[in-house]
């Protein structure tokens, strides 16, 4: 096919944005010191050998075998648990994070809303997708220092963590969702005279719903290995394991913790996987 | 070719007459782990209330309140924020490096699988097509299935502190997620053009330059921007081990209790993250 005017300006804007991301690579390269020919010169690669034969073979004693298998199944838990609570707050955020609930859109249509009723409802939507925005953009890790600040070390505050970061997430995808139905069942249904709620019971959430269970369960791979790594501030699980097999130079026992995280990971991505396949 | 359109829907409905025990059995082991890790991870709500739990958000709070914006500080952390920057830039563009070779030897329909093969011999097939294939997903396995904290520190202990170790850790973590989706982009193109280009005689690689990049690439380009977002969280949070960038500030802030300080550090966070995902997400809307 020939090729069209219409396509020439898009391909200038190419031109621009591929000199754009060559410019920030150029910027960046020299920012953070990367040195690969020291990496894999003579040299590093002797250090990168001695660092490996350290690591090997994986201290399999008893005591560290519990201690991994215990410290999985605590990770384990803290990302169950820390999803579900994610999944708990989520629910009611996105409906206030989603614009064809409160205001717009089909639900709306015939029926307006009073002035007054319709500025606290768009005011109500910009409140509920500022609290999401703060719940999403303090990394987990700050979360766990704030949590581990109010209740003390242990699993707990990983927990919380991984609720309320995971909660901002989710708010944020379901809400999306939510606005993006196919708008046709929610007219036949508004046709039969259905109410607001039963048209979001019958016509909006039954669409909705397998994609909630599909973020969620990607959020859960995303949560096992985030479960992991807030132990290094005292939330419990393999990363305060980790930390302390890092700390006092013990490789070999690292290397057992290393093989525990990337088997409950595997484990975890297997299972959602299938769960996927069989709910969605 | 094509699985017969009628066999699809068979997989997912079982005949009639054997009912599912799949709901009763997921809800009984959903219900048995969610009360197993509820004690495992000693969930107990009533810590919020116990000692002087609010009355350290209290001090969290006030000490937050007002953030510290005096220009001493600001010009401090100005390098830390673009240090972070540029981990997930230089990150990311390993990850590339590392995902595209990896990527394409874990495409089955590349290696061993396919149109592309018809005249390989079995043998052939296994040994050229199969090992190469199984090898390169091993690896990515390995390199995303360990977090990228646990990557840096153990970069951190080989090439020291500083940005370099975070680079490398995203680039090695991300690398195995790029590769994975790379594969999985390639084995779901349209194979219509490949048999096209095949039964005209083009050679194989006429094949995958001309029938399976062109498709592949805006997907491939959309989820390189989309790993590029989420670098720049990572690398704030990779400081926390010594990785440099905006983490290691906020960690320094958190640990000394200068909370006013840690919230500008958050603030910032939150308009880097935010100019990467409207800069990607303009991109990615020319894109698609």
């Amino acid at each position: 096919m020939a090729r069209l005017p219409t396509a020439r300006p898009s391909r200038a804007w190419a031109l621009w944005v591929g000199a754009g991301f060559a410019a920030l690579l150029l910027w960046s390269w020299r920012g953070t010191g990367v040195d690969l020919a020291g990496l894999f010169g003579p040299e590093g690669l002797r250090q990168i050998a001695i660092y490996v034969g350290k690591l090997f073979p994986p201290d399999l004693s008893a005591a560290t075998l519990r201690a991994a298998g215990a410290g999985a199944a605590e990770t384990f838990a803290i990302s169950l648990i820390g999803s579900l609570l994610a999944v708990a707050i989520a629910l009611p955020m996105s409906l206030l994070a989603t614009r064809t609930l409160l205001y717009r859109g089909i639900l709306f249509e015939g029926r307006p809303l009073a002035p007054a009723a319709k500025t606290l409802r768009v005011g109500l939507y910009a409140c509920g997708k500022a609290l999401l925005n703060v719940l999403r953009t303090i990394p987990e890790i700050v979360w766990a220092l704030i949590f581990v600040f109010m209740v003390g070390l242990g699993p707990f505050p990983g927990v919380l963590a991984l609720g309320v970061h995971t909660g901002g997430v989710l708010g944020k995808l379901f809400g999306e969702v939510l606005e993006d139905v196919d708008p046709a069942p929610l007219e036949a249904l508004q046709a039969t005279g259905a109410s607001r709620f039963r048209i979001l019971l019958y016509g909006v959430l039954p669409q909705a719903l397998p994609q909630f269970v599909s973020y969620a369960l990607y959020r859960w791979e995303v949560n096992i290995r985030a479960a992991a790594m807030l132990g290094f501030v005292g939330a419990g699980g393999l990363g305060q394991r980790i930390y302390v097999a890092i700390s006092l130079f013990h490789e070999q026992e690292l290397m057992t913790l290393i093989l525990a995280i990337y088997a409950i990971v595997t484990l975890v991505d297997a299972l959602s996987a299938y769960l996927r396949s069989r709910l969605v | 070719m094509a699985r017969i359109p009628s066999a699809a829907p068979a997989d997912r409905f079982p005949a009639s007459g054997r009912r599912s025990r799949f709901p009763y059995l997921f809800t009984a082991v959903f219900a048995a782990s969610v009360l197993y890790s509820l004690r495992a991870a000693q969930v107990d709500p009533r810590r919020f209330f116990e000692g002087d739990a609010l009355a350290n958000v209290a001090r969290f709070v006030r000490g937050a309140l007002p953030p510290e914006l005096s220009r001493e500080f600001l010009g401090l952390m100005l390098r830390p924020a673009l240090e972070t920057v540029q981990i997930s830039v230089m990150g990311t563009a390993i990850a590339v490096l590392l995902g595209i070779p990896l990527g394409l030897l874990a495409t089955s329909s590349l290696m061993w699988r396919g149109v592309l093969h018809e005249r390989w011999s079995r043998a052939g097939r296994f040994l050229l097509g199969f090992v190469p294939y199984a090898l390169a997903r091993a690896v990515l396995s390995v390199f995303r299935s360990i977090p990228e904290y646990v990557w840096a520190f153990m970069f951190v202990r080989a090439v020291g502190l500083g940005p370099f170790p975070g680079v490398l850790a995203i680039g090695v973590a991300y690398g195995g997620m790029l590769g994975k989706v790379y594969s999985e982009i390639l084995e779901n193109v349209n194979p219509r053009p490949l048999e096209t280009l095949h039964a005209a005689g083009a050679s194989r690689l006429g094949v995958v330059l001309y029938g399976l990049v062109p498709q592949a690439l805006p997907t491939v380009v959309a989820y390189t921007l989309y790993r590029w977002e989420c670098a720049i969280r990572a690398s704030a949070i990779l400081g926390f081990v010594g990785a440099g960038g905006l983490g290691q500030q906020i960690e320094l802030s958190m640990r000394m209790f200068q909370f006013n300080e840690v919230l500008t550090l958050l603030a910032v966070l939150f308009v880097l993250v935010a100019a990467v995902d409207f800069a990607s997400a303009r991109i990615r809307a020319r894109l698609a």
